[in-house]
């Protein structure tokens, strides 16, 4: 749910990095951070447990530019990935605008890449949302690592449907403006299709 | 999408300035905001210069949410007024029908017993144009009257000079 104010000509948008623990949500955020100029960003917000699993949310909030006189700003939040976390995730996910689904490409990953898959479309369905519907992006992630999984397998089974996706390392920042880039396009398209 | 967007006008958005204006003087509040229940600010009146008024819209809008979830955990709806004491200040925090959270800063100048007082006179009239505010959004909405809205003429050029 955009916020639209000709008031104050101003837009906001909310983007959700969604994913199993540890495939790198956070270090997404954490490199867009880093490689932001300072006036376009806020702080970032980590709520998080002493071994930096997010406990509640990261959230970033960016304001890239205008478009048309109207300032736009993206709410960038990571869910906490791990599954007992369950609750905190659908709360964060409350009024989304698009979500990115960050993918641990490991080869012992990819269990719990379809059980956070599958926790989001029944997290979604339950506030009225279909993830075909939504601005959505895949980012296969940890590319650098010996063990991943080919791109094929990995696209048959999380992205059947073939929907926009993005090889990445996020600790590098490979990939990562890629994605977020997709993802807010895509948002901003819905945009023009409802208004 | 399941929720309408909020959308929000000059005329409501002064109507909302007035009265957090009000209410920041009447409370003897140090600073108020207005957020949406998706941690987007909406209006803020009093000395904001020191705070961050984005970081701090989020995490309320996290811990309204967190706060909601235990509610339905207890069979409670919700709880509509939360409160937080700290040494100099302390934070009211308030739902608004349903759907925006109004957040009053005050220090011993003022009183719990005060802000909540005037917060519930001001959430009355704030429910009230931000029910003017849903029906006015969807009565445009369904007459197609948005045509002229900045967004129906976004180019992918327009999207991609923002991540330059
Ligand atoms: N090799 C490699 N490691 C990565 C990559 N991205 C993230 N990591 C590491 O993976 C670990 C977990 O990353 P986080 O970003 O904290 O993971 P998360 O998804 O936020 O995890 P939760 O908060 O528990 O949901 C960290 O040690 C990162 O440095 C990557 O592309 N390659
Ligand atoms: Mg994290």
């Amino acid at each position: 749910m955009s916020f639209i104010n000709y008031s104050s000509r101003e837009i906001n948008c909310k983007i959700v990095y969604y994913g199993p623990g540890l495939c790198g949500k956070t270090t997404n955020l954490q490199y867009i951070y880093r490689k932001t100029n300072p006036d376009q960003k806020g702080k970032l917000i980590s709520l998080a447990t002493e071994t930096e699993r997010t406990l509640f949310f990261d959230f970033l909030p960016l304001a890239l530019g205008d478009i048309r006189g109207f300032r736009v700003r993206f709410h960038l939040y990571t869910v906490p990935g791990q599954v007992f976390y369950a609750a905190s995730r659908k709360l964060i996910l409350k009024g989304v605008d698009g979500v990115v689904f960050v993918a641990d490409s490991q080869i012992e990953r990819m269990e719990a890449n379809i059980e956070s898959l599958e926790d989001l479309k029944i997290n979604l369905a339950e506030q009225g949302y279909e993830l075909e519907k939504l601005p959505f992006t895949v980012q296969h992630n940890k590319r650098d690592l010996p063990n991943v999984a080919p791109l094929e397998e990995m696209n048959s089974i999380l992205n059947p449907n073939g929907i926009p996706f993005f090889e990445a390392v996020a600790m590098t920042g490979r990939g990562v403006f890629e994605t977020l880039k997709n993802v807010a396009k895509q948002v901003l398209l819905e945009l023009k299709k409802h208004y | 999408m399941a929720e309408f967007d909020l959308v929000m006008y000059e005329e409501e958005f002064t109507r909302i300035d007035e009265e957090l204006q009000k209410l920041h003087q009447q409370a003897n509040a140090k600073v108020l905001f207005l957020v949406d229940k998706n941690g987007q600010l909406i209006a803020s009146a009093g000395d904001t210069h020191n705070i961050d008024t984005t970081a701090l819209a989020s995490l309320t809008a996290g811990n309204i949410a967190a706060t909601g979830g235990i509610a339905r955990l207890l069979g409670e709806r919700e709880f509509t007024i939360l409160f937080h004491e700290g040494e100099k200040d302390n934070i009211h925090i308030s739902l608004i029908g349903q759907r925006v959270i109004l957040v009053v800063i005050f220090d011993q100048r003022s009183s719990l017993g005060l802000v909540r007082l005037r917060v519930k006179k001001a959430s009355e009239a704030l429910t009230r144009i931000f029910d003017e505010i849903s029906s006015k959004a969807e009565k445009e909405k369904a007459e197609g009257r948005l045509e002229e809205s900045p967004f129906a003429e976004i180019s992918d050029e327009d999207i991609d000079n923002l991540f330059r």
